[in-house]
Order: C-alpha cells, then structure tokens, then sequence
C-alpha cells in the first residue's frame, strides 16, 4: 500500500481582510465631507488712491428692505417699491441708456443675508439675460457712512 | 456505529453559500472612490445657506480662507480658517481683520469665502465684508447651494 504525502501549501491568511476593508470604507464614509464648493464671486475693486466718484444719478440704487427668508425679498429700486421680478427689465431698461452704469446694492442691517443674496443672484442673473458684464457695487456701512459724511448728510 | 454514520452524513452535506469572490472588488473599488474624493473640511459648521442659480467654482489650485457665520442656534459665531488648518472661533471683528490682513500680506491674491447662514442678519454679513474690504482683500466668494426651483 502506497501512503500519500500529504503536502500543505503555503497562503496567506485573507480572513481578516474584509475586517480591514469595512473599517477603511467606514472611515471614509464618516469622515470624507460632500462639502458646497461653489457660491457667488464678488470681486472688489483695485484700491487706488483716488476713488471714482460716483453721482447719484448716474447709478442704479437697490436696497433690500427687511422681509422674511423664505419669502421673495422686499426691495427699493431707485426709491421705488419694485417686485423681484421687475428688477431684471427695470435694469435692463437703464443700462440700455448707459452700459456703465453702476449698481449699487444696500442692504437693510434688519435684512436677513439670505435675502441680499436672493436680489444678487438676479442681479447676476441679469447680466446673462442682458449678455454685458455688469458693475455691481456691495458697500458696507461704514462706506455708506463715510460718503454720508462727505456729501454732509445725516 | 450507527450514530458515527449519521455524523459522517451530516458533514457530506453541502452547506448554502452566498458567492463573495466579487465583494473584495467592490469594497477596493469603494476605497479608491473615497481615498480620491476625500477632503478635509476645515470648518464644520453646520449651515443652511442660501440657494442661487448663478454659481461659480471656487479655485481649486489654491486653498482659499474661509470666514463663517453660524446660525442663531450658535449666537451667530464666526470662524475663521486659513483654508489648510480647522476654523477657529473670533470673538470680534477686529479679530477678523487681523487674521485677513495676514493672510493677504502672505499671498495678495488670496481668496476669501465667506459661508454664512441664510438667516443670519446682513449687520453680521456686513460686518464681515467690510473686515475684508479692510484687510485689502481682492477675491470674495458667497458660498451658496444650487436653487433649483422658483421662489
């Protein structure tokens, strides 16, 4: 009777691997962030010593009053009450008379941030209805301030 | 020997087995995915922020800055980031300034992204802004999520 050799091959021992692979996976999923990474861009202008001056009435005046979030925003187009929708041909209308005219955009203190970037993106919105690159103009309070003091008012 | 036959019989069995030779595939191809997408978010606050159809991609070859402010459950907290390190708390907006003015001494083109809440009133939006205008700051993005309906 002839005896088989029983010959033990050599591996290596994959039971844990699935363990490790979870554990990696699990990581991953936990800590990796589906994070917004795109938003308006709002560029500010060169600083220079001699700023523009900018009359009254060579702009576009927009003010957004206070209004809730979730609402369309409330705002004053030249000292106007003007629906959100009647923003785009109401600018559209001006710029027709001078392409270079700035926008200003206030914003009531009161006002949620939410509804100053409702009235920016239709305003932004706009430059594509309208196709020329529009000179849209964000100042603070404390600018707004500063010309105040200038021009003697308040 | 009748009980030794029955065991016998017992392991001749075959068992039902669920096939697993593709799962070591699925779960490498489950970590690459993640191993290549993931980031390090550097500020984790949680936000709702605002919706808008215009949207434009933040520029990925440089880290920008990141200024946030919390919602109302937070006090309307701001954090701010260099865009490598994790945000930390300011406690004022002279604070802001600081950190701004010395991220544009470092790199005048820096970009700065301001992630706020939508309901987070504009004095505090402000506020922040008029920090930045202050710093000299050049590149200002709001960030936003994708409007997909009208409101």
């Amino acid at each position: 009777m002839k005896l088989k050799k029983k010959t033990i091959e050599s591996e290596i021992f994959t039971g844990s691997m699935a363990d490790v692979s979870f554990l990696l996976i699990i990581y991953f999923m936990i800590t990796s962030a589906f994070s917004a990474t795109r938003g308006l861009d709002f560029a500010l202008p060169e600083d220079t010593s001699t700023p523009q001056e900018i009359k009254q009435e060579d702009s576009i005046d927009v003010y957004v009053l206070p209004g809730p979030v979730d609402a369309p925003p409330v705002l004053e187009v030249d000292r106007n009450q003007m629906p959100i929708n009647g923003l785009v041909p109401y600018i559209a209308e001006r710029l027709k008379q001078n392409p270079e005219k700035p926008i200003i955009l206030r914003t009531d203190p009161a006002a949620s941030y939410g509804n100053m970037i409702a009235v920016f993106d239709e305003l932004r919105r706009a430059e594509e209805d309208i196709g020329t690159k529009m000179n849209i103009s964000i100042p603070t309070q404390r600018e707004i301030e500063n010309i105040w003091t200038l021009l003697g008012i308040g | 020997m009748a009980l030794m036959s029955l065991s016998r019989g017992r392991d001749r069995q075959s068992a039902g087995k669920i096939f697993t030779a593709s799962m070591a595939d699925i779960v490498f191809l489950l970590i690459v995915f993640y191993v290549l997408t993931w980031k390090v978010e550097v500020d984790r606050t949680r936000m709702n922020l605002p919706d808008t159809w215009i949207r434009v991609n933040l520029p990925e070859h440089e880290k920008p800055a990141v200024i946030s402010i919390a919602p109302r459950s937070e006090g309307y907290l701001i954090r701010v980031s260099t865009g490598e390190e994790m945000s930390l708390p300011v406690s004022t907006d002279e604070e802001v300034v600081t950190f701004a003015s010395t991220e544009v001494a470092k790199n005048p083109q820096k970009s700065f992204v301001i992630k706020a809440d939508q309901e987070v009133p504009y004095e505090r939006f402000d506020a922040v802004l008029d920090a930045l205008k202050q710093s000299k700051a050049k590149y200002i993005y709001l960030l936003s999520e994708q409007r997909t309906q009208e409101q």
